[in-house]
């Protein structure tokens, strides 16, 4: 087997010969995006390898075994800071996988009656707008109240808050997740799992990018919190998906580790940022990554698939650049100051 | 954490007896496209995946997660030692919205 420069490297699997640096730079970028704001980032991931050469059945496994891998380095490092709240995880997991299950096989349902496409990222653009509207209501809120100085401000406290109202709501089990600093019943975790886990199922991605959100607005976990347990579920549930995805046979092992490679370093940056970032930071830079993929769906409806790929592709690297610049900044600072108060 | 455990269970239980039968009903299977790795231009560590793919897939399943977990967590761990290394509190951070 020769390959035919330095730079391809041969795809046992898919017999096709790939640009390998472009490899490690996906899966550094998603490390850096998945770790700063605890998503798996199937949605840039994707495109970027179908965008290599990958066909898209290839591009969606190799995705999901790369997000699984990638999710473990964040996870391992959200955990030191303590920003996983193990027990909150497993509780809405299994809601989530029963919800996964039940979405499947809405959309098989709708395969069948031939809507499928349509519907789906239709429902998807919906739901990316609201997303967007409660992001940017709650960060507007907060500026506001930060403006008026009404009171003491609680650091702990966003724009928004639905969750005081949900934990209102006291169905036994009633628990103490010690992480995410929050007692409720179990239900309540439980049934946002469920419905994300539904959704993520019906829409055909991991989830996170809903379940982020509604662990801060609906669970009440703060974003750093939010951020790491939803990293441990990507975590689990990627492991799965990148199960049965090579029982279909649609997985490039090789083009995984490689991407793991980039990913080891970029998850360190992603998820080292978050310390040096205000949770409304962390959320305000989701809401653009929110817009960019509702644009693109729009796009690829429209039969606009490379344009799509394209905008993903020069948001994620604006993100990255961001990101590694809060990380970068914060460390230095860090640094400078340790260095000050030991002289 | 059995506490935990012992809610998670019944909370469970109760979960499979509400959940109606119909909601959980299966739909038409999907045609599988079968693919070959082509294991004519492979040697070494390749060929032996390649053949592994080629000839049971449950086995390729179960070395991915394998791989998977192996290199993710060893990479974690590795990258946990480098980045101490560097000199900055990565055990500790204060929450702020």
């Amino acid at each position: 087997m020769e390959a035919s420069a330095w730079y391809m490297m041969y795809m046992p699997i898919s017999g096709i010969e790939i640009f390998w640096p472009g490899l490690v730079l996906i899966g550094f970028a998603v490390g850096v995006i998945g770790g700063f704001f605890g998503m798996g980032g199937a949605w840039l991931v994707t495109p970027g390898l179908n965008i290599l050469g990958f066909p898209m059945a290839f591009a969606i496994g190799t995705d999901i075994a790369h997000i699984a891998g990638k999710s473990m380095i964040a996870t391992i490092r959200h955990a030191k800071f303590g920003n996983v709240d193990v027990p909150l995880g497993l509780a809405m997991l299994i809601f989530t996988m029963l919800g996964i299950e039940i979405g499947a096989r809405i959309v098989i349902y709708l395969e069948a009656i031939g809507l499928v496409g349509p519907v789906v990222r239709w429902v998807y653009v919906g739901f990316l707008a609201c997303i967007f509207l409660m992001v940017l209501t709650d960060i507007l809120k907060k500026r506001r109240r930060e403006r008026e100085k009404i009171g003491e401000e609680d650091k702990l406290k966003g724009g928004i808050d639905w969750a005081s109202t949900l934990h209102k709501i006291r169905i036994p089990p009633m628990m103490h997740f010690e992480m995410a600093g929050i007692y409720c019943s179990l239900w309540l975790p439980g049934l946002v799992g469920f419905v994300t886990g539904i959704l993520a199922g019906f829409l055909g991605i991991g989830g996170g990018m809903l379940r982020m959100p509604a662990l801060i607005y609906l669970v009440g976990c703060p974003t750093h919190v939010a951020v790491g347990t939803d990293l441990f579920e990507v975590m689990v549930s990627g492991l799965y998906g990148a199960f049965t995805y090579t029982l279909k046979g649609r997985i490039e092992l090789i083009a995984v580790v490689v991407m793991l490679c980039g990913a080891a370093v970029g998850a360190q940056i992603g998820t080292v940022a978050t310390k040096y970032s205000r949770g409304m930071g962390i959320r305000f830079w989701f809401m653009v990554c929110i817009v960019v993929c509702m644009i693109s769906i729009i796009f690829k409806q429209y039969g606009l698939t490379l344009i799509a790929g394209i905008l993903i592709l020069a948001v994620v690297a604006l993100v990255c650049a961001i990101i590694m610049g809060i990380m970068f900044k914060g460390a230095a600072v860090e640094l400078r100051e340790k260095k000050a108060a030991g002289k | 954490m059995k506490a935990f455990l012992y809610r998670l269970l019944t909370s469970i239980t109760m979960v499979y007896l509400l959940i109606p039968a119909p909601v959980s009903a299966g739909g038409k299977k999907a045609k599988p496209l079968v693919h070959v790795a082509d294991t004519r231009v492979l040697s070494g560590t390749y060929l032996y995946f390649a053949n592994m793919y080629n000839e049971n897939l449950l086995l390729f399943g179960i070395w991915t997660v394998v791989v998977l977990t192996a290199l993710g967590s060893g990479i974690g761990f590795l990258m946990d030692i480098i980045m101490s290394k560097i000199g900055l509190d990565l055990r500790s951070r204060e929450l702020r919205e």
